[in-house]
């Protein structure tokens, strides 16, 4: 079995990233997800600090301390793109306005609660930034994490044992073994993305259930 | 004549009292008011409550104000960052409390304070272990939070440009809390880059009305940065 990258994973979840869409991508893995959307694709990406249509890194030497994403970053803006304040941008995710957020994970469960915040140890400083909030108001909730834990067990879970972020709002999840929808009824496999990896084996490592209607 | 400009961070921050609730601007180093905060740290008030995004990186500033053990509350929604050093020891010492909030809740609760609003249902957090022991409700399908505003006693907040009635225009993503944290407390004290006259910020463009800004002090920009 040969697993997905992680620029594998994000240009996975780009392919799916409509033209005209509103996008949060979140720290790690998600941010790779920009790179990977085709320049002739206008997608308009969100960061929560207060700024929409977010373009590429700056060049070395042309960062501007005043102009950066929520992971602190330099960023450039697109011509049409705006600027807004704190309570202005989560009225955005938590109004509803923002099409698609991608998050990373500890644990996505069966019935699309996250837990990406903390790690449940008693004396880990705690911090949860805006994850709750692009959780709750964002129209699409995608996932992207490794499918298994170093231990091998499956992160797709029947129920979080890690502390929650959000309930019942992941719709997708990305991993480096497969594409997975959340819905009402359970575990829809869209796809799988590890080649040489069989339905049966995908299956047995996911633990939950797998729902899948191979393509007529 | 209404004149808002003051000579110094000093002079703005003269009469900031031990127990004081104060709201600190800024996401990283973008908005953040570096010479206001240097200016508090030399003031000496103790036992503050500072509400501020994150909790202090490396040794200045908000850090700063904490390794000198003058805060005793904080309220923030990403106190863990790689550099946050001083609160991680006196968090762990014990020698100050940490109320984490989501930051979407921060910044409406904030909002709220400044427009009058006594509490409000947010989906955000439902569910989880920052809701617990809080009034939930169900409204049309959906599960909410109540939350109540934050209020400050201060707001220190950096902006670009100011006028003397506290007009203020921003820069890019450094507008992220002042124009909130401004409306929230009772004496918001503005650093700006730069004053100009009445007027020169078109008026389509003032983002903080003046009517949020008590004091104005310009910090030209070399002497702001951190």
């Amino acid at each position: 079995m040969k697993k997905l990258g992680r620029n594998q994973i994000a240009a996975r979840v780009a392919r799916d990233i409509p033209e005209g869409a509103y996008v949060n991508l979140g720290i790690g893995l998600p941010t790779l997800v920009a790179n990977h959307i085709p320049g002739d694709r206008e997608v308009i990406l969100h960061s929560e600090n207060g700024v929409l249509g977010i373009g590429p890194r700056p060049a070395p030497g042309r960062e501007d301390e005043d102009l950066i994403d929520a992971g602190k970053s330099p960023v450039t803006l697109l011509a049409g793109g705006s600027y807004f304040h704190h309570a202005d941008s989560f009225g955005m995710i938590r109004g509803g306005h923002i099409d698609i957020c991608v998050l990373g994970a500890f644990q996505v469960a069966a019935n699309g609660d996250i837990a990406n915040w903390h790690t449940g140890e008693a004396d880990a400083i705690p911090a949860v930034g805006g994850a709750m909030d692009l959780a709750a108001g964002a129209k699409q909730v995608f996932v992207t994490m490794e499918h298994l834990t170093k231990k091998g067990e499956s992160k797709i879970v029947e129920r979080c044992s890690y502390p929650l972020t959000g309930v019942g709002c992941v719709t997708r999840v990305y991993t480096d073994l497969a594409v997975i929808d959340i819905k009402a009824d359970g575990l829809h496999l869209v796809e799988i993305c590890a080649e040489g990896l069989s339905f049966e084996e995908l299956q047995k490592l996911n633990g939950v259930a797998l729902k899948y209607k191979a393509a007529v | 004549m209404i004149d808002k400009i003051l000579d110094s961070p000093a002079a703005a921050l003269a009469e900031v009292p031990d127990g004081a609730t104060i709201l600190i601007g800024g996401f990283g180093n973008a908005g953040m008011p570096s010479a206001l905060l240097d200016a508090l740290i030399a003031q000496g008030a103790r036992n503050l409550t500072v509400v501020n995004n994150n909790a202090g990186n490396a040794d200045a500033g908000l850090a700063a104000l904490i390794a000198a053990k003058r805060v005793s509350k904080i309220l923030c929604s990403f106190p863990r960052q790689t550099d946050s050093w001083h609160f991680d020891k006196a968090w762990r010492a014990g020698e100050l409390e940490l109320e984490l909030v989501p930051q979407g809740t921060l910044a409406e609760r904030l909002r709220a304070a400044g427009a009058g609003v006594g509490a409000f249902y947010t989906p955000t957090a439902f569910g989880t272990r920052l809701a617990e022991g809080k009034e939930t409700r169900h409204i049309n399908g959906r599960d909410y939070v109540l939350e109540y505003p934050i209020h400050g006693d201060y707001a220190l907040i950096k902006a670009d440009r100011a006028d003397r009635w506290g007009n203020l225009a921003y820069r890019k993503t450094a507008r992220n809390f002042g124009p909130i944290m401004a409306a929230a407390a009772k004496c918001t004290v503005a650093q700006v880059r730069q004053i100009v006259a009445l007027g020169a910020i078109d008026p389509e463009h003032v983002v903080t009305p003046g009517i949020f800004v008590q004091r104005v002090v310009k910090v030209p920009a070399l002497e702001g940065a951190a």
